[in-house]
């Protein structure tokens, strides 16, 4: 019980770095230069708003009791009632939260008022995400997805990438391409920081994936049951982890290699994160051969997926919909095909001999969160665009996000042309006086 | 006097600078800059999505010479910068009216 406190303890902060910096690293680099401090920021504050509205509310609309959707919002109010000696499982649900919501950021890149988004977040979280982590991760008997559909999901490819995914959808819809998208060349402004982002968000989704174990008895109750699936399980989720995503970075740039010539840094990285997002919510569902599916089916998949936008006219500018809607998706369903009855589900898919009870309700989770998701972000979405409004001037959008809505530049390449700090700041110096040449 | 301006590949500039600066010439300006001729963009592909790039980099280096250097400068850079391959870049003389050099108040040959 001792390693295993200690282990969450250490894959929260790894769960957190999956936000700040790391999505903000792969979505920054992407970016334009012009906005990628901006792109960075919508993570870093999705972090500090829905870090304490998860310790306000986020914690009782999950874990206070029974709900088909959420639970009493009220009962456990500033976590009055947790034992500090539970704060760090409050912890790490709550970096869940925020990884969620800062998803959503990429496919709205350079546009949105700060403003705007910065409402967004907590409408967001208390209608979407907190509910549905409830109808997830919480699994009391009556939460809608995994206690009444029966879906798996091991850390979140309902909850989080479904989720975000179908958001991201309606969002882009929503508030409209960028100006000259797609005319304009929009191509990513660092490559070197979305690899760093993409390396980084897989160390840190060891926290993610190996930290969701939920245990069938307490350590009280049965220490060597308790410690038996601690090491298998986590054993588990950290080889599929890791296999999917390999699979995942080869079929990504198989694809590219035949479709467009070259396999590239960006497919890599994106390789990375789609293998990742598919693999889970299967973690625990299925065996290594499984992961291995799962991860190359998902990788080239998100590599043909990502291309979709350009037909459909739709500026999801860094393809949040084609990786995590639809990576998202094929790991959910995929667990209905790779799931065996050795895994934490303990149940059978098509492909191990258990019928189509599994993909049924797999299916069914998905189809229940695209649903509720995507109702709800309309509902939001649409009430911001008509009353605070999502966009920035056309002017400020085509200046660039980091000086229209933070009045900063990220990079200064041209050192000693122009500008000094100015006069009101330094203390004793005079107004614009000119240069005298006197030693003053 | 004259002002020679070369755009050549970037890549070359270092063999055009020592070559310059063995025959004699003591100063230059260079900038690193976009254009494109005949040679025209390339191709870059981003998660699948073509973007044509118009503009490829050079370095532009710019030599004022005395009247009589000006075909041997031109000669130097074209020999060293040269590749054969599509790309090379441009080389150019225009007259100049009048140089001074800053410090000293020095004019034209002198303030080379």
């Amino acid at each position: 019980m001792d390693g295993y406190y200690a282990f969450m303890l250490v894959a929260t902060a790894f769960v957190l770095m999956m936000t700040v910096p790391a999505l903000a690293l792969f979505y920054g680099g992407m970016s334009r230069s012009k906005s990628v401090l901006n792109m960075i920021m919508m993570s870093f504050i999705a972090a500090a708003i829905v870090g304490i509205l998860y310790v306000a509310v986020g914690w009782s609309m999950g874990w206070s009791g029974n709900g088909t959707f959420f639970a009493d919002p009220f009962a456990l109010v500033m976590l009055n009632g947790v034992e500090t000696s539970d704060y760090i499982y409050v912890m790490f649900q709550m970096t869940f939260a925020i990884i969620t919501v800062a998803l959503i950021s990429g496919a709205i890149a350079d546009r949105v008022k700060f403003s705007a988004w910065v409402l967004f977040i907590p409408l967001w979280a208390v209608l979407v995400y907190f509910p549905m982590a409830h109808m997830v991760f919480s699994c009391t008997d009556d939460s809608l997805i995994c206690g009444r559909i029966g879906a798996q999901d091991y850390a979140g490819g309902t909850a989080v990438h479904i989720n975000a995914g179908i958001a991201a959808l309606v969002l882009a819809v929503v508030i409209g391409k960028r100006v000259g998208w797609p005319k304009d060349k929009m191509r990513p402004h660092n490559l070197t920081l979305t690899m760093l982002g993409a390396g980084m968000l897989w160390l840190g989704w060891y926290g993610f994936n190996v930290g969701s174990i939920v245990f069938g008895s307490t350590f009280e109750d049965d220490p060597d049951a308790f410690l038996q699936q601690f090491y298998s399980e986590t054993g588990r989720t950290f080889a599929n982890t890791t296999l999917a995503t390999m699979a995942a970075i080869l079929g990504w740039l198989v694809i590219e290699r035949l479709m467009h010539g070259k396999a590239t840094s960006l497919g890599a990285a994106s390789g990375i994160v789609a293998g990742l997002v598919a693999i889970t919510p299967a973690a625990g569902a299925v065996d290594i051969e499984g992961a291995l599916a799962i991860g190359v089916i998902a990788g080239a998949l998100c590599a043909v997926a990502v291309g979709w936008k350009f037909k459909l006219g739709l500026d999801d500018s860094l393809d949040v919909v084609g990786v995590h809607l639809v990576g998202g998706i094929a790991g959910t369903v995929l667990i209905g095909f790779f799931s065996t009855s050795e895994g934490a589900g303990g149940v059978d898919g098509l492909f191990y001999g258990g019928g189509t009870d599994s993909l049924v309700a797999q299916v069914l989770g998905v189809l229940v969160a695209v649903g509720y998701s995507g109702v709800l972000t309309l509902v939001i979405a649409l009430a911001i665009k008509f009353t605070l409004g999502w966009r920035m001037d056309e002017e400020d959008e085509v200046g660039g996000a980091d000086l229209s809505q933070h009045g900063e530049s990220a990079y200064d390449l041209h050192t000693g042309v122009g500008g000094g700090v100015k006069s009101s700041v330094v203390a004793g110096a005079t107004a614009a006086a000119p240069n005298t040449g006197a030693r003053t | 006097m004259k002002l020679v301006t070369a755009v050549i590949k970037p890549h070359k500039w270092e063999d055009v600078r020592e070559a310059l600066e063995t025959f004699g010439v003591t100063g230059m300006t260079v900038s690193e800059v976009s254009g494109y001729g005949r040679q025209k963009g390339h191709t870059e592909v981003y998660r699948g999505a073509e973007y044509d790039i118009a503009l490829v980099p050079k370095i532009r280096v710019e030599i004022v010479v005395d009247d009589g250097d000006a075909d041997d400068v031109v000669e130097i850079v074209i020999k060293t910068a040269q590749t054969g391959k599509i790309g090379d870049g441009k080389v150019w003389v225009s007259p100049v009216d009048a140089v001074v050099r800053v410090r000293t108040g020095d004019r034209d040959v002198s303030a080379l």
